[in-house]
C-alpha cells in the first residue's frame, strides 16, 4: 500500500513557492498583528495568581459560586466550568495586602463547602509574581537557546544556507503556532511552552530528512538545476513525511480526546504544530535556501563517501 | 553475506530486551497504600514497636494486609486509602514522640526483583496527588539580623577592650555600620583592633575625616550568610516534614535563594501547608529588671531595651543584645519533673552551649525570656512585582528565672500546665529561621485528580498506541510488523529506563512525552522501509534493497533525532517538575528508539531473510 503512486513522476514543488511564501508571510503577519493587538493570553504560570479546581457531585451552580467567593471578600476573580458540568475553575488574580498567598486557595475552598459540602478540591495552583516573571524569563530564553543550538548543529552537519533555511522553517512555526494561540485566545501556559519545544523538534525532524535528500541528490543526480532537484527530493521524501505526520497526528488525536483536560492545550498546539511543520519543512526551509541561492557547487567537495561503501552489513 | 549479523549483536538485542523487560516489570505490579514507621532520633523501630502498632489496628479493626519490620522501620501495608488515613491517626496518637508514621505507596514487586534494584517508575505530583512549593528566603532579613549582631558584638568588644566609642549604629538604607569614636587615637585603635579581631569578615572603610570609621561584611561573609540561611531552612523544612509524615518528601535547593518541596500522596495537603508556611524563629534575651515595664509603655523606655509584650498580655522590658538565638537549639522535649511538674528540656549546639555558659555564669537569679518571632507574609509587591519583605511580629512565650549556671542541656520550669509545656517544645524544636521564608509557588493536586490523570493518560498511550500499530501493520505489512514489535519494545525500554533512574518521575506531560515518541518513533522505520521501497523500484534485489536501504537511512535518522535530542535537553536544563518530565521522557524515548528502530529491526529481519533467496519483500 502507498499513499501516493507517482510511478517516477517528479511533483513541481517549487513551482509554488512564490505563492507559499506569500501564504506564510500573510500568517505570520496576521500573527504579528494579533500579538500586538489581542496579545497572548498569559496563564497563571507567567501572570502569577492563583488557580482552584474544584470537583461538586451534582453540575455546580455559577452564579451561587461567585457569590460564595465574593462573600469571603474576594474581588477579581473568574468562575469557569472546566472540562464537565460539575468541576469548575476558579481563578484570582495577584492578590493585594495582606494576604498570605498558601491560604488563600483553602480560604476559597471553605468557601464553596458551605454552599454544598461535596465539593472536592482537586487542583490549588498559586504562583508568586516573581516566579512568574522568572518563568517567563526562562521560557524565552529556552526558545532562543534551543533555536542557537540547532542552528548551530545544523550550520556544522549542513550547509549554513540550509540552516537558515532550517532556522527559519522553525522561528515560521513557532510566531505561527503562538499566533494561532493568539488569535483563538487559547491560555498559554507552561505545558503549551514545552509543546511548542517539541513542535521545534518534530518540524526540524522534517526538515533535516529533506535537507539530507536534498544534499545527497545535489551529488548523485547528474541534473544542475537547483530547483529541480529539489522538487526531486521533496518528491521522493513525500511519502515518508506523509507517513510519520498520520502516525504522529493520531497518536495526538488519541491525546487530545482522551488525555483529559489538563493536556488538552498542550495537544492542541501539538497538532497545530505539526500540520505548520510538515509544511513548513516542504516549503520555507527549502524555498529560503533557494533564496539563499543554494548550488551543488556549495555540497560537492565531500562527493566521495557514500557511493564507494563496502557492503559490510550495517545496523 | 548480505543481511546477517554476527551472533554478539542478537544477543545484544536480545540482552538489551530482556534487561528492559526485567526493570519494567516492576510496574506491573502496582503499589499498596503503607504507612512506614520510623524512629525520629536515630532509634530504630524494634519488635516491641511492631507488636504495638499490630494491637492498635487490630483494636481499631484496621485491616492490614501486611506488617514487616526491615532495616529499623515499620513497613505496614493496607487495602486501601481510607484505611491508611485512618491508621496515619491511630498511629499519631498512640506512638510515643520517638516515632513517626509517614504515609507512603509502598511498590508492591516480589521480593527478588527488589533485590534486583527493580522498582517501579516514580509518579510525579499530577499523579500520585501531592503538593509542591516553591519557598523563598528572604535574604535581607537575614542579612539584618547579622548586621544587629554585628553592632552588639562590636560594642561588647570595644567595651572589653577599654576603648570608649561615642555610638556605634547603622547607618540607615545601607548594610554599613558608623562606628565612631571619643577620639583620634581610640579610633585608629579601634580599627586596628576590630580588623585583627575579625579579619575575614568585616571590611574598614576610614574615608571620613572626622573620629569615626565605616564597617561593612565582607563579600565573604555575606556569602556565608546567605549559605547558612538556605542550609538552615533546608534543614529546618526537612524537619517540619517529618511531623507532616510524608515518605518519600523531595527537598532541593533552586538557585540561591528558593528550595523546593514535594510532597507526594499528602491528603491533608492544608494541614502541609499550615506546619510548613509557619515561619519563626526564636530569641532567648534577658529582662531588663530596672525597667519599669508600665512606664516604658508609655515610652519611657530605658536605652538599649525595648518591650515586647507576652502572650498573656503584659509587657516585658527586654534588653536587646540577644543572648541566644534559636537556630542553636537542638531539641526540646516536655515531660515532668521530679514533683510532676510540667518543664521542658532543651538542648543547645557546641557554639550555643558556650554562648549561653558564658551569659549565664553572672546572670543567677536574673530572669531570661524566650522570644518567638513570626513572619507574616506582608502579601505586598513593590513597583517591579516583587514581594516586599513580611512583617516581624515578636511576643514574649515565656520568661524563667535563671538558677543555675547553664550549659548545653538546661530546663524551662514553672510552666502552668502540660498542655503549654508540649506547646512550648514544639516551638522551639520547630527551629528558628535565621531568615524568614514564604511560599512563592503552590501546586496542590487532589488524590482524586491524580487518579483521573493516570487513567486518562493511560488511555491515550494505550489508543493512540493501537492506532500507530493497525497503521503501520495495513501500510507496511510483514515490515509494519516488524517495526510495531520494535515499536513495543520501545515502548518498554522506556519504561524499564524510566523505572531505573532514580530521579525520574512520571509526570502527566511525561506520559505525553512517550505517547509523542510512539508516533515519532516509527518515523526512523518509515524512512528505513520508503527507501527499501525506492531501492526495489530502481530494480535491486531484495536483499541489496534491504541493505542499501539501512545504510543511507542511517545519517539521516541520526542527524533528525540529535537535534530532537538538543530540544530535549533544553527542556530539561531549564524547565521544571512536568515540564522537566516532558523533556526526560522524550530524551529518553529518542534514545531508546534508534535503538529499536535501527538495530532491532535489522535484527529481525535478518533473522527472517539473512542468507536466504528472497524473490519478494513483504513492504
Amino acid at each position: 500500500m502507498q499513499i501516493l503512486k507517482l510511478g517516477g513522476k517528479t511533483l513541481p514543488f517549487m513551482k509554488f513557492r512564490k505563492f507559499a511564501m506569500t501564504l506564510s508571510t500573510l500568517l505570520i503577519l496576521a500573527s504579528f498583528v494579533s500579538f500586538f493587538t489581542k496579545g497572548l493570553n498569559f496563564g497563571l504560570d507567567f501572570t502569577g495568581g492563583t488557580a482552584v479546581e474544584v470537583g461538586f457531585a451534582q453540575p455546580a451552580d455559577l452564579k451561587k459560586v461567585r457569590e460564595a467567593i465574593t462573600a469571603s471578600g474576594f474581588e477579581d476573580f473568574s468562575v469557569q466550568l472546566f472540562g464537565s458540568s460539575k468541576e469548575i475553575l476558579v481563578r484570582l488574580a495577584p492578590q493585594g495586602d495582606g494576604v498570605k498567598a498558601e491560604v488563600i486557595g483553602n480560604q476559597i475552598i471553605d468557601a464553596l463547602k458551605q454552599t454544598d459540602s461535596s465539593v472536592e478540591m482537586r487542583r490549588i495552583e498559586f504562583v508568586g509574581p516573581s516566579v512568574g516573571e522568572d518563568l517567563k524569563e526562562q521560557g524565552g530564553l529556552a526558545m532562543l537557546t534551543a533555536l542557537i543550538c540547532i542552528l548551530i548543529y545544523v550550520a556544522f552537519r549542513f550547509e549554513w544556507r540550509f540552516a537558515v533555511g532550517a532556522v527559519s522553517a522553525l522561528l515560521h512555526d513557532v510566531i505561527i503556532t503562538l499566533g494561532l494561540f493568539s488569535i483563538l485566545d487559547l491560555e498559554f501556559d507552561l505545558t503549551i511552552l514545552a509543546a511548542i519545544l517539541a513542535v521545534i523538534g518534530y518540524s526540524l525532524n522534517d526538515t533535516i530528512v529533506v535537507s539530507d535528500r536534498i544534499r545527497e541528490n545535489f551529488r548523485k543526480v547528474r541534473i544542475d538545476d537547483t530547483i529541480e532537484i529539489i522538487d526531486i527530493s521533496l518528491t521522493q521524501t513525500l511519502n515518508r513525511t506523509l507517513v510519520t505526520s498520520i502516525t504522529t497526528i493520531l497518536v495526538l488525536i488519541a491525546l487530545f480526546v482522551w488525555g483529559g483536560q489538563t493536556i488538552h492545550g498542550f495537544a492542541t498546539a501539538l497538532l497545530f504544530g505539526v500540520f505548520i511543520g510538515t509544511y513548513s519543512s516542504v516549503y520555507v526551509a527549502s524555498a529560503v535556501a533557494i533564496a539563499m541561492g543554494v548550488s551543488k557547487e556549495d555540497l560537492i567537495p565531500e562527493v566521495i563517501e557514500k557511493e564507494g561503501a563496502d557492503l559490510d552489513p550495517m545496523p | 553475506m548480505l543481511n546477517k549479523f554476527p551472533l554478539w549483536k542478537y544477543l545484544l538485542v536480545l540482552v538489551v530486551l530482556v534487561v528492559g523487560i526485567l526493570y519494567a516489570s516492576p510496574n506491573l505490579y502496582g503499589r499498596d497504600p503503607a504507612i512506614q514507621v520510623s524512629g525520629t532520633k536515630g532509634t530504630d523501630a524494634d519488635l516491641s514497636v511492631l507488636d504495638k502498632v499490630n494491637a492498635t489496628l487490630k483494636e481499631h479493626n484496621v485491616t492490614v494486609k501486611s506488617s514487616k519490620l526491615e532495616d529499623g522501620q515499620i513497613l505496614v501495608r493496607f487495602k486501601n486509602v481510607e484505611d491508611q488515613l485512618k491508621a496515619q491517626d491511630l498511629l499519631r496518637d498512640s506512638l510515643s514522640e520517638d516515632y513517626i508514621s509517614a504515609i507512603n505507596m509502598a511498590p508492591a514487586q516480589p521480593e527478588w526483583l527488589k533485590a534486583l534494584g527493580g522498582n517501579p517508575m516514580k509518579l510525579g505530583l499530577d499523579l500520585s496527588g501531592g503538593v509542591h512549593f516553591t519557598m523563598e528566603i528572604d535574604m535581607a532579613t537575614a542579612v539584618d539580623t547579622q548586621l544587629e549582631q554585628m553592632e552588639q558584638d562590636f560594642k561588647s568588644d570595644l567595651r572589653e577592650e577599654k576603648l570608649r566609642y561615642r555610638t556605634i549604629r547603622r547607618v540607615a538604607g545601607s548594610e554599613r555600620l558608623r562606628v565612631e569614636m571619643r577620639n583620634e587615637e581610640d579610633k585608629d585603635a579601634a580599627e586596628r583592633f576590630l580588623s585583627t579581631r575579625y579579619p575575614l569578615n568585616v571590611y574598614i572603610d576610614d574615608s571620613s575625616s572626622d573620629n569615626a570609621f565605616y564597617a561593612s561584611m565582607s563579600e565573604q561573609k555575606l556569602k556565608e550568610i546567605r549559605d547558612y540561611a538556605i542550609k538552615q531552612n533546608e534543614t529546618i523544612i526537612r524537619n517540619r516534614i517529618n511531623q507532616i509524615g510524608v515518605a518519600e518528601p523531595n527537598v532541593q535547593r533552586q538557585g540561591a535563594e528558593r528550595i523546593i518541596v514535594q510532597l507526594p500522596g499528602v491528603q491533608d495537603t492544608a494541614r502541609a501547608k499550615e506546619i510548613l508556611g509557619a515561619t519563626a524563629t526564636l530569641e532567648f534575651r534577658e529582662v531588663d529588671e530596672d525597667a519599669d515595664p508600665s512606664a516604658a509603655l508609655q515610652g519611657r523606655v530605658p536605652p538599649g531595651t525595648e518591650v515586647i509584650m507576652a502572650r498573656d498580655g503584659y509587657p516585658v522590658v527586654l534588653k536587646k543584645r540577644i543572648i541566644l538565638e534559636g537556630s542553636h537549639i537542638t531539641g526540646a522535649q516536655s515531660g515532668m519533673d521530679e514533683y510532676q511538674r510540667p518543664q521542658v528540656s532543651i538542648s543547645l549546639d557546641s557554639k550555643g552551649g558556650a554562648k549561653m555558659n558564658a551569659f549565664t555564669k553572672r546572670a543567677i537569679g536574673k530572669r531570661m525570656a524566650t522570644v518567638f518571632i513570626e513572619y507574616k507574609p506582608s502579601g505586598k509587591t513593590d513597583e517591579n512585582g516583587k514581594a516586599l519583605p513580611p512583617i516581624k511580629v515578636e511576643e514574649v512565650i515565656n520568661v524563667a528565672t535563671i538558677q543555675a549556671r547553664l550549659d548545653r542541656s538546661f530546663r524551662i520550669t514553672g510552666i502552668d500546665n502540660p498542655a503549654e509545656a508540649h506547646n512550648l517544645s514544639l516551638l522551639l524544636r520547630a527551629g528558628a529561621l535565621v531568615a524568614p521564608i514564604q511560599i512563592v509557588e503552590e501546586r496542590t493536586v487532589g488524590p482524586s485528580l491524580g487518579q483521573e490523570n493516570i487513567e486518562a493518560g493511560m488511555t491515550a498511550v494505550v489508543l493512540g498506541f493501537a492506532f500507530v500499530l493497525v497503521f503501520m501493520l495495513v501500510y507496511y505489512k510483514g515490515f509494519g510488523m516488524v517495526a510495531n514489535i520494535a515499536l513495543g519494545a520501545n515502548l518498554v525500554l522506556i519504561v524499564g529506563v524510566m523505572s531505573l533512574i532514580p530521579g525520574a518521575a512520571l509526570t502527566l506531560p511525561g506520559i505525553a512525552g512517550i505517547v509523542l515518541t510512539v508516533g515519532m518513533a516509527v518515523d526512523a522505520n518509515v524512512l528505513i522501509f520508503e527507501r527499501i521501497r525506492e531501492e526495489l523500484a530502481d530494480g535491486r534485489s531484495p536483499q541489496q534493497a534491504v541493505h542499501f536501504g539501512y545504510d543511507s537511512a542511517f545519517s539521516t535518522i541520526f542527524d533528525a533525532n540529535i537535534t530532537t535530542l538538543i530540544a530535549a535537553v533544553i527542556l530539561f536544563a531549564v524547565g521544571t517538575g512536568p515540564i522537566a518530565g516532558f523533556a526526560v521522557t522524550l530524551a529518553i524515548g529518542i534514545i531508546t528508539s534508534m535503538f529499536t528502530a535501527i538495530v532491532g529491526t535489522r535484527a529481525v529481519i535478518n533473522l527472517f531473510i539473512g542468507g536466504k533467496r528472497i524473490d519478494k519483500l513483504s513492504i
